[in-house]
């Protein structure tokens, strides 16, 4: 009898180890390209291609100092600057103007409200290219073009019906009797707003300033569309940028700021992850 | 009586304050620009000069032509591109995806850590590090045949992205291995199916393969559908790894013209903004037909509901 039990427990453990491992080895196979990448950008750029090693002999950052220079009279520093205001402005601006909207379809009781809201999920299937060229025809008639403003002033209008549907479902999970009480306290609409639907909602608008961010951040065919002048591009269009100017030549530079690019992603998706899981399980998301 | 009204009213008022902003946008970035858009669709238009009304002739090029206008092959061929590639990495990544959070569900140490680790594909998805990366991962002395020459002893692999018959499924392959959100869509779905009809069938002697298909598929089938949906229509748009990759040309021979980066360059490198606009409509019915479709299938399919 006691043999039985510990052999099965064996059977289990060895049956875990083989789990374990499998996931590990999948795992490393999926994320060799990001490793090769970071990898090479410390490698001197004549064995890139030649060493499949991940473990350069000798590490330079020779890469980075060259690739920090950029083309020209415009370095690195000037797209991350630019990068980082625009999907600062537009976290800020999504989250306050995707909360408010999603307060209203979430919790308010107002004629049209469904039909409104019908509305609005049926913008989250739409191609955004069919509102691309009228969109630029206005900004442009707008003098816009070649400024940020494209890119920002949408978010304050509450476009990202996303963000809106993922803050609904959160917001409608919060009990009612929270709202009741505090209507008899002689809380107004917009205090219960504030005071309590924004706080509770604290893991969706992590998750809303998360992906806001990633997906401004990367973003490459807005501001390819907008941003026409080097002193304005961001990251993604300096990466291009230098992609198209230095040719087969310094693939070292290349990797290293591409490196860099995604280090802000890195270290906001480690930061917040524990929010990240609770906040898109309630429903789905792009990419 | 009147009291009431008047309060009524201004609730609703105070109500709508809210939506304000989203109404404002709805109208003013979404309906109108779509309303134009049409409107354009049937014009020639290149921003400087303003719309001429030219009534069906871009659709007319778009598919049939005639003896002036003929029609346009590229455009077909982007469509064929765009096709091809979402009907071969929308299903490879939904399976992909539904494998991985099957293995993520089980009851094991580091799980989180694990989940973690294969979403960071798809965060660094869309970015253009990771076109570039795999524009040199596929290329002739690439890392790929780095490691197929080396340990595989492959004497001459294909230079994929610069073959015409292969750079598509380089692309493939790039959007299958960033399968995380439907993985994680999927997990959620996994952990909401009740564990006891697991054991129940076990008890009546099924084995894994027998419940997967009769607990775990039924249980998913509207998450499924879903993740199809989503994943379907975010890939007839896929834009940044065509361009990046093919260099903004769509190339070897358009075989990465995808329907987005056609679209953009008919647009704004060509200045024909209304035949743009007209494939932003066509785009708009295809998406439509094939979401209508996937729900009208799915109406035999799917089992929302406790799965009884």
């Amino acid at each position: 009898m006691k043999m039985k039990r510990m052999r099965r427990r064996d059977i289990e453990l060895v049956q875990k180890i083989v789990t374990h491992f499998f996931i590990i080895t999948i795992g490393m196979g999926m994320l060799y390209p990001v490793a090769w990448l970071i990898s090479a950008s410390f490698k001197e750029t004549s064995i890139i291609f030649t060493a499949p090693s991940l473990f350069p002999k000798t590490i330079t950052f020779q890469n980075y100092i060259e690739g920090w220079k950029g083309i020209g009279i415009v370095n690195f520093g000037t797209f991350f600057k630019n990068s980082f205001l625009i999907s600062f402005l537009c976290v800020v601006a999504n989250l306050v103007f995707c909360s408010l909207t999603a307060f209203a379809f979430g919790r308010l009781k107002f004629p049209g409200r469904d039909f409104w809201f019908a509305l609005m999920m049926l913008t989250l299937m739409l191609p955004s290219h069919v509102t691309t060229i009228p969109r630029y025809v206005i900004f442009r008639t707008l003098g816009w073009v070649d400024t940020i403003l494209p890119l920002v002033v949408p978010r304050l209008f509450a476009t990202d019906a996303f963000f809106i549907f993922l803050l609904v479902q959160f917001v409608r999970t919060i009990p009612k009797d929270l709202d009741e009480s505090a209507v008899i306290d002689g809380c107004g609409k917009f205090s219960i707003y504030l005071r309590i639907i924004m706080p509770l909602t604290v893991p969706a608008l992590i998750t809303t300033m998360l992906f806001t961010f990633l997906w401004t951040w990367d973003d490459f065919f807005n501001h390819l569309l907008y941003l026409n002048s080097p002193q304005k591009y961001t990251v993604p269009m300096g990466l291009r940028l230098f992609l198209d100017a230095s040719g087969i030549s310094s693939w070292g530079p290349m990797f290293a700021m591409s490196v860099l690019s995604l280090v802000p992603c890195f270290v906001l998706f480690f930061s917040l992850q524990k929010y990240f899981i609770q906040g898109i399980t309630t429903t789905g998301l792009k990419g | 009586m009147k009291h009431r009204s008047i309060h009524f009213f201004k609730d609703v008022f105070s109500s709508y304050t809210f939506l304000l902003p989203w109404l404002a946008g709805f109208f003013f970035l979404t309906l109108y620009p779509m309303g134009y858009s049409l409107y354009l669709s049937f014009t020639n238009f290149n921003v400087l000069q303003s719309p001429r009304w030219v009534g069906l002739r871009n659709y007319l090029i778009m598919f049939t032509g005639n003896a002036q206008f003929p029609r346009d092959e590229r455009f077909l061929n982007s469509l064929w591109v765009t096709f091809r590639y979402v009907f071969l990495s929308v299903p490879l990544k939904l399976l992909f995806a539904l494998a991985v959070a099957m293995l993520m569900n089980q009851k094991l140490r580091f799980i989180p850590f694990y989940r973690t680790l294969y979403y960071i594909p798809t965060l660094l998805g869309g970015s253009v590090a990771i076109a570039v990366l795999w524009r040199r991962i596929f290329s002739a002395d690439g890392l790929v045949n780095l490691l197929l020459r080396t340990f595989f002893g492959v004497p001459n692999p294909p230079s994929w992205i610069s073959d015409p018959r292969y750079a598509l499924y380089t692309l493939v392959a790039l959007a299958v291995w960033q399968f995380g959100s439907p993985m994680i869509i999927f997990l959620a779905g996994l952990k909401q199916i009740p564990q006891e009809y697991y054991e129940a069938s076990s008890v009546d002697g099924a084995g894994k393969i027998r419940q997967f298909f009769a607990i775990t598929l039924p249980g998913l089938s509207p998450i499924i559908f879903f993740n199809f949906v989503m994943q379907m229509i975010s890939a007839f748009q896929v834009f940044t790894q065509a361009f990046i990759i093919s260099g903004g040309s769509g190339g070897p021979l358009d075989s990465t013209m995808f329907y987005s980066l056609y679209l953009y360059l008919k647009g704004f490198a060509f200045a024909e903004m209304g035949y743009a606009s007209a494939m932003a409509w066509f785009l708009l019915v295809i998406i439509a037909a094939l979401t209508a479709l996937a729900f009208k299938i799915s109406g035999s399919l799917v089992t929302y509901g406790s799965g009884e």
